[in-house]
């Protein structure tokens, strides 16, 4: 019984990145991120974007649902979008201003708007349950081909509230895990998921046992790390995404940096919220050596999630 | 007896260990034309080389007749089937150092660390360097990569293979006097040719394809390398059976365990972290559990140490203790860019 098809890494290469449109990527139109990313946010993988609220994460998925949506010859997919919008922070008046602003040849003509915006579907699903019955459905459009991005604004919000602590919600994450990234693989599209950030509990300040440390590094660390955010989910989480994308704010300047991605060297580009979506403000990105690209730093933002310094065990 | 110890070409060898025979015994029972077919010589060349493998084995004298036990092997045999096999590179020479070498092969090597430290890197690398020719100092072998999380990015296994052709055109016009015999003739897609790549979804599926490896590898001698990029990702969703669990590990282990000595292959497992609360404070472990710990040969834990990566030879038979700098480079895994690089022994 061989039920194993395997690939010559050679004939994935033809199938993909020669035979796909845009070479297996979304084009952000962000040209240094869209560089660093071998072309954009990459299809048949999860894209994480992490960061404090307001840093921008929701603009990114509109303007990256537009851009889906957009025929071929301006650098879309042609595509249906479908918006998992949990918050109910999807604004379409947003997504209008950004399309006319981005791309007014198009957006000025008659009808295009109503056909572009009536291209991206908006789900708002009440409970995880709920979300978990629409992926059954989700799983049915990608097989008639017509979808070509699936974004889920926000991840966390899906996943806080629905159990008390501890195991079970691992678990179900898990099986939601597995089963988007079977979507994303299956249907080759891009899948972009936010997530929320959360203050990192001093219990989290984790090493391994040959790591020993001195004492004064101990307090170092602790202070530094007060004030330090990570990522919600957990670490299977970080684990299972392929890209993460972190937006961030530091010295007044918000940073969008690419902290995980097989394919790109760790960089971070300064960036600002325009009319016409997100704009890079250097195409040559900073980069960051070191664990610092994973860290999120929130200046000037209050309204942080906390999750009561619960920690969360895999 | 194995085959090192035999008076032939070096050439004929380099076959014999290509298609997987070791020992005398392995063809002994062969026909030549059989031979002959998985060594791609002709059928004389094979006959001349069983004859002097049988002449050897009858001057050797050393075989059943001491009372051994079937099936044993003398620890001075494997030293000598040990030392035939050169490791595959990490292209970071530090990391090779603390390794032995690099990777060994009939061992079964487990690889963990945080996200984003490298390990999926690591793991394409490897299943690039395993193909360096012999001529080069590699092992001339295919490799198996094993996707369960849907990490291997074709785009960067590109990269990286352009960069290793890259590099070892320039050795091979600094050492080799004749570069017209020597010259590389590789191109990036022969290097992609050699991945076998498959993807599970499941941890049933993981099992059943470790299973079937046995059959495939069979078919496909010249593969040197098993990388599963992680063995973790389907063990850590809805397991409510902790029990079931270790025991699938542990029956997944042994097979591994066996398919690396049976074919002489490295097998390379990548491993996820988790927090555990130990002593008082939590720590980072590698997933999967006590019991998993203590399945594989060598544990190898990729950290950060302030902005530098680190690996780390946490448990192994014959490799002491340390730790070395590597770095993730546009071309791969390389050396550290620091300066003051050093070998930290614990």
């Amino acid at each position: 019984m061989s039920n194993f098809v395997s690939f010559q890494a050679l004939s994935l290469m033809e199938l993909r990145v020669q035979n796909e449109h845009l070479a297996g990527h979304l084009p952000t139109h962000m040209k240094g991120l869209d560089e660093a990313l071998c072309g954009g946010i990459p299809f048949g993988v999860l894209t994480e974007l992490v960061g404090p609220a307001g840093i921008g994460k929701t603009q990114f998925c509109l303007k990256l649902s537009l851009l889906a949506s957009l025929p071929a010859s301006y650098g879309g997919l042609d595509g249906h979008v479908i918006y998992i919008d949990v918050e109910s922070k999807f604004s379409s008046r947003r997504l209008i201003e950004i399309g006319v602003k981005s791309f007014p040849e198009i957006f000025h003509r008659k009808g295009m708007a109503q056909e572009m915006a009536g291209r991206i579907h908006v789900l708002r699903p009440a409970s995880l349950s709920e979300f978990t019955e629409s992926l059954q459905q989700i799983k049915i459009s990608l097989l008639q081909n017509q979808v070509k991005l699936l974004v889920i604004d926000s991840m966390a919000a899906l996943v806080t509230g629905e159990f008390e602590h501890g195991a079970p919600r691992q678990n179900t994450l898990g099986w939601h895990v597995s089963f988007i990234k079977s979507l994303a693989e299956f249907s080759r599209i891009p899948v972009v998921v936010t997530n929320q950030v959360r203050s990192q509990s001093r219990d989290e300040i984790c090493h391994y046992y040959f790591q020993v440390q001195s004492w004064n590094e101990t307090i170092e660390d602790r202070t530094r790390h007060d004030s330090h955010l990570v990522a919600a989910l957990g670490i299977n989480w970080a684990h299972a995404v392929t890209i993460r994308l972190v937006l961030e704010a530091k010295s007044d300047q918000r940073f969008i940096k690419v902290a995980k991605s097989p394919i790109s060297p760790p960089l971070a580009f300064p960036f600002n919220i325009t009319s016409s979506g997100i704009l890079l403000l250097s195409d040559d990105g900073i980069e960051l050596t070191g664990p610092d690209i994973n860290a999120i730093h929130c200046q000037g933002h209050n309204d942080i999630i906390n999750f009561g310094g619960e920690s969360l065990q895999c | 007896m194995e085959v090192g110890r035999l008076p032939i070409s070096a050439s004929q060898r380099g076959k014999l260990i290509a298609a997987g025979y070791t020992t005398l015994s392995s063809f002994s029972s062969l026909s030549p034309s059989h031979l002959a077919r998985d060594l791609k010589i002709s059928d004389n060349e094979a006959a001349e080389i069983m004859r002097v493998a049988s002449h050897s084995h009858r001057l050797d004298g050393s075989a059943a007749g001491c009372g051994t036990v079937n099936g044993a092997q003398t620890a001075w045999d494997m030293l000598h089937e040990e030392e035939m096999f050169p490791r595959i590179t990490t292209s970071c020479m530090d990391l090779d150092n603390i390794l032995g070498g690099g990777i060994n092969c009939k061992e079964v090597t487990e690889i963990g660390g945080v996200p984003g430290i490298g390990k999926t890197q690591l793991g394409i690398q490897l299943a690039i360097n395993v193909q360096i020719p012999v001529d080069y100092g590699g092992l001339g072998g295919k490799a198996i990569y094993i996707d369960t999380e849907g990490s291997f990015m074709v785009e960067r296994a590109l990269q990286i293979a352009e960069a290793c052709i890259e590099d070892m055109s320039e050795c091979g016009g600094l050492l080799r006097k004749d570069f017209q015999a020597c010259q590389l003739k590789m191109h990036p897609n022969n290097i992609l040719e050699n991945i076998f790549y498959f993807r599970v979804c499941s941890y049933t599926e993981q099992i059943a394809l470790i299973n079937y490896l046995d059959k495939f590898i069979s078919e496909h001698k010249d593969v040197k390398i098993v990388i599963v990029d992680s063995v973790t990702f389907h063990f850590r969703q809805d397991f409510d059976d902790m029990a079931l669990r270790t025991r699938l590990l542990s029956g997944m282990a042994l097979k591994l365990m066996k398919l690396a000595k049976d074919f002489s292959l490295a097998v390379v497992l990548l491993n996820q972290v988790t927090n555990k609360y130990i002593d008082g404070s939590f720590q980072l472990t590698l997933a999967l559990g006590d019991s998993w710990s203590h399945s594989c040969t060598n544990r190898v834990i990729l950290y950060w140490n302030g902005n530098e990566r680190y690996a780390y030879i946490d448990k192994s038979p014959s490799l002491r203790s340390a730790s070395a700098p590597y770095s993730v480079t546009s071309k791969g895994i390389r050396n550290s860019a620091s300066n003051c690089k050093r070998i930290k022994m614990m």
